[in-house]
């Protein structure tokens, strides 16, 4: 199968790669995915008192396409706000991407990652 | 050094230059282009003496007679024509088959195929090794069983099964014995005078010879009967119609000509360099072999990098032709079925990569491997949450996975 110029940009360089303080009140945290089905993604953002992400980090276990996926989200949440974050949508992603049809689970995983995160993020603000 | 390094000489191989060059000269007005079967002029029999050489080339390799070889289109239509064709011919006796799960699929697909017919198949399980158990193997043949199928050695792990013993069990428990030799002829000694088997399918691509020829060996004392699943002008004994392509099976006359005279030697040299690569990598963290070290061929080396997906780093990898067992290199989004069928975590099937090296190997492309393997796993793993947890003590099991 040939990858996207775009697929292959984020794979070989891939953007925001790291962790956050998980335990951090401003910090969401989205770990999406199994091993057993090949692929993981952790999505980390941290937040602003004004609600904006000001940073995202990754990490991803899987093929080429997945780790393209989050990495290239991670670039589109940064300076948004969670709610701007939350209408991210898989298609946006695998378009920006051109990935094959089945890679586009790969899409799906990244978007159900950011909600994860935004979710965990929002839990913390109740407690 | 030439980039991409090919690694995946079990997929196919390239054409012996000395085996190209032989079939050449069976094509134009120049060479030899007649119809084997043409009885009436010089242009006929011209060709049906080399078809009748690289028929006695076949044999040698293997210790067989000449007239037990039948020529098909490749291993893919010898699986079938031996199956169907015994399965179809002693059904009166049995209906029942058994094979193993880590057949190929022109095994098991066809084996699905006859239980569609009313057979009934039993698909045996391996060892973690990758072999199967003599002992097993003699429980799961009955009254009713009229065929047993077993690989001789594996396309994904390389293992060789015993064929030898398994044989001996089908003798006394009179089952024709098919073997698919696919993999191993030209890589491991087979002598079909000494060893028990009926039936052995065999390919020519994978040893240097063309693609879109094979052979199936049909055993002669004691005879072995098939129904043709291809019909037609009678050729080979009316087991296989269809007129005879000379220069094809010239270049696998040539291809098992040469492996015969230089298997001893070639295996040797493959062996070390195999070696040079597994003690590469060896000493890196959560690195595993998958199926027997000992009992496999020299140029299998089948290795999962846990914690990192096979498919992204075979991107890495992108100057060397491997695959990988990983799902999103087929098409199912399955994992490997054979290494599942070994009992490896789902995970580690999916980290899995298959190098196989073969005669244009050199030490040179096998250190420029390592090096970039030993690199890109590390990048890989820099990358992967699982790594991060497995260094952190987290025992992966424990925790509750979304499964997708």
């Amino acid at each position: 199968m040939a990858y996207s110029d775009k697929v292959i940009d984020h794979y070989e360089n891939p953007r925001n790669v790291g962790q956050l303080d998980e335990k951090a009140r401003n910090v969401g945290t989205g770990m999406v995915g199994a091993p057993a089905c090949g692929d993981v993604m952790r999505l980390q953002i941290e937040v602003s008192e004004e609600g904006i992400i000001e940073d995202a980090k990754f990490k991803t276990y899987g093929c080429g396409s997945a780790i393209a996926s989050s990495s290239l989200l991670t670039e589109w949440v940064k300076g948004k706000t969670l709610e701007e974050a939350r209408q991210i949508k898989n298609t946006d992603i695998a378009e920006e991407l051109a990935l094959p049809p089945v890679k586009v689970h790969c899409s799906v995983l990244a978007e159900d990652a950011i909600k994860a995160a935004i979710e965990d993020y929002a839990s913390k603000q109740e407690g | 050094m030439k980039l991409p390094i090919y690694l995946d000489y079990s997929a196919t191989t390239p054409v012996d230059e000395r085996v190209a060059e032989k079939m050449c000269r069976c094509l134009t007005l120049d060479g030899t282009f007649g119809n084997p079967a043409s009885r009436s002029h010089p242009f006929g029999w011209e060709a049906e003496k080399l078809v009748d050489e690289a028929r006695a080339q076949v044999a040698g390799l293997v210790n067989a007679d000449p007239r037990e070889i039948v020529f098909t289109s490749g291993a893919t239509e010898s699986d079938n024509l031996a199956i169907k064709g015994a399965a179809h011919f002693y059904r009166k006796r049995g209906k029942h088959i058994v094979t193993v799960k880590t057949e190929h699929k022109a095994v098991l697909d066809t084996c699905r195929q006859l239980e569609r017919e009313g057979f009934e198949v039993t698909y045996l399980d391996v060892e973690p090794n990758g072999l199967l158990d003599p002992e097993k193997f003699r429980g799961a043949l009955r009254e009713e069983t009229v065929l047993a199928s077993v690989m001789h050695v594996n396309n994904e792990i390389g293992v060789i099964q015993d064929i030898a013993a398994l044989g001996e069990i089908c003798r006394e428990k009179k089952v024709v014995f098919h073997v698919d030799a696919a993999q191993s002829a030209g890589k491991v000694e087979i002598d079909l005078q000494a060893l028990p088997v009926d039936l052995m399918s065999f390919s020519a691509h994978k040893i240097y010879g063309p693609k879109g020829i094979g052979a199936l060996y049909v055993r002669r004392k004691p005879r072995v009967r098939l129904e043709a699943q291809m019909h037609g002008g009678g050729h080979e004994r009316g087991m296989r119609s269809g007129t005879l392509a000379t220069h094809q099976i010239v270049g696998m006359g040539e291809a098992f000509r040469i492996a015969g005279e230089e298997m001893a030697a070639e295996n040797a040299r493959i062996l070390a360099l195999r070696n040079r690569l597994w003690d590469g990598i060896r000493d890196m963290e959560e690195v595993y072999v998958n199926g027997d070290l000992e009992q496999r061929i020299a140029g299998n080396l089948n290795v999962s990098f846990n914690f990192v997906e096979g498919e992204s780093l075979m991107m890495a990898l992108k100057d060397m032709a491997v695959s990988s067992g990983s799902a999103c290199t087929s098409a199912s989004l399955e994992p490997s079925y054979v290494l599942r069928a070994l009992g490896r975590e789902d995970e580690l099937a999916h980290s899995s990569i298959r190098f196989t090296l073969g005669r244009y190997t050199t030490e040179e492309e096998v250190d420029y491997v390592v090096a970039k393997l030993r690199e890109q796993v590390q990048r890989l793993r820099d990358l992967s949450p699982l790594w991060d947890m497995y260094k952190a003590g987290i025992d992966l099991k424990s925790v509750q996975w979304a499964a997708h």
